[in-house]
């Protein structure tokens, strides 16, 4: 995989667009990874007992899936040294075979003096954006 | 139930050190659906430059889960855990996790508040290595919603 270098990009040099499909399934198995448990991500009963829609994704699986749109770009899931991001939106997740997308894009925001590059990160799904303030910074080669 | 505002600052060191293997990276990154061959491929992340497999940047998400699970299940605290949900989230690395790391992490309550009827609650979670060298800082913002 080549690595992007800091003269290839210009602020505002944008990211590929990807979607990433999110079903039961994924959540259940991210849950087994992650080791986070909470019911509102595969207990449609408890969700709604608390006043949730349905399942929803966890967080951290959409801030997985923007962080591979991220280090697809660079080449390099090393290079990144500054990831945040904030919930704005649930992701519902029906029961059924499609489930939900999560849409990711990105642009530069930034080209620093220490040789990172600042990423605004977006990803909304079913029409609402579900993290804002999402931004990374990168160490390109 | 509220926070109990005395707790800022308070304490949780994990009970014992985490060893970062090549089975839990590729068991996180297949769950992220990520096949990016740095993370399984021994030969792929050496080529990159890296001692061994890495991790998945949100894969310290797992030091600061069970750090922030000490931390809620402290009854004192006062969060009621079917009430959470995430926030915000942020790392700081000085380096990728590696297949091979063995990290000792302390978990501290960084931020208690009230907003709008939630409660706000912010955890910062901070793994060293065997040499006590700075890898990863997590931290989580989780949200109690009222009721």
């Amino acid at each position: 995989m080549s690595r992007l270098s800091h003269a290839d990009v210009e602020v505002g040099t944008e990211l590929p667009e990807r979607t990433f499909p999110v079903r039961r399934l994924d959540l259940v198995r991210y849950a087994g990874a992650s080791g986070d448990f909470n019911p509102i991500h595969w207990n449609e009963r408890f969700a709604k007992s608390v006043g949730l829609p349905d399942v929803i994704a966890h967080g951290m699986f959409t801030m997985a899936e923007a962080a591979r749109v991220l280090t697809d770009w660079t080449g390099d899931p090393g290079c990144v040294v500054d990831y945040s991001v904030r919930f704005s939106a649930p992701v519902v997740v029906p029961d059924d075979d499609e489930g939900a997308e999560i849409t990711v894009g990105g642009k530069v925001k930034s080209k620093n003096d220490d040789g990172t590059v600042t990423v605004l990160l977006t990803a909304r799904s079913g029409g609402a954006k579900v993290l804002v303030q999402s931004k990374a910074v990168v160490r390109l080669a | 139930m509220a926070i109990n505002p005395d707790y800022l600052g308070r304490e949780y060191p994990a009970p014992e050190s985490y060893e970062v293997t090549r089975g839990k990276i590729r068991e996180f990154a297949e769950a992220v659906n990520d096949p990016n061959p740095v993370y399984t491929d021994t030969a792929s992340a050496k080529a990159a430059g890296y001692p061994d497999v890495i991790a998945p940047p949100t894969f310290p998400v797992i030091l600061g889960m069970a750090g922030s699970a000490q931390a809620i299940a402290d009854p004192e605290l006062g969060v009621d855990f079917s009430r959470v949900v995430h926030g915000d989230q942020s790392f700081h690395y000085s380096r990728p996790l590696h297949a091979g790391d063995v990290l000792s992490s302390v978990t501290r309550i960084t931020g208690i508040k009230s907003l709008g009827g939630n409660e706000l609650l912010t955890l910062e979670t901070v793994a060293d290595n065997a040499d006590g060298e700075h890898v990863v800082t997590t931290t989580m913002m989780l949200v109690v919603r009222g009721e």
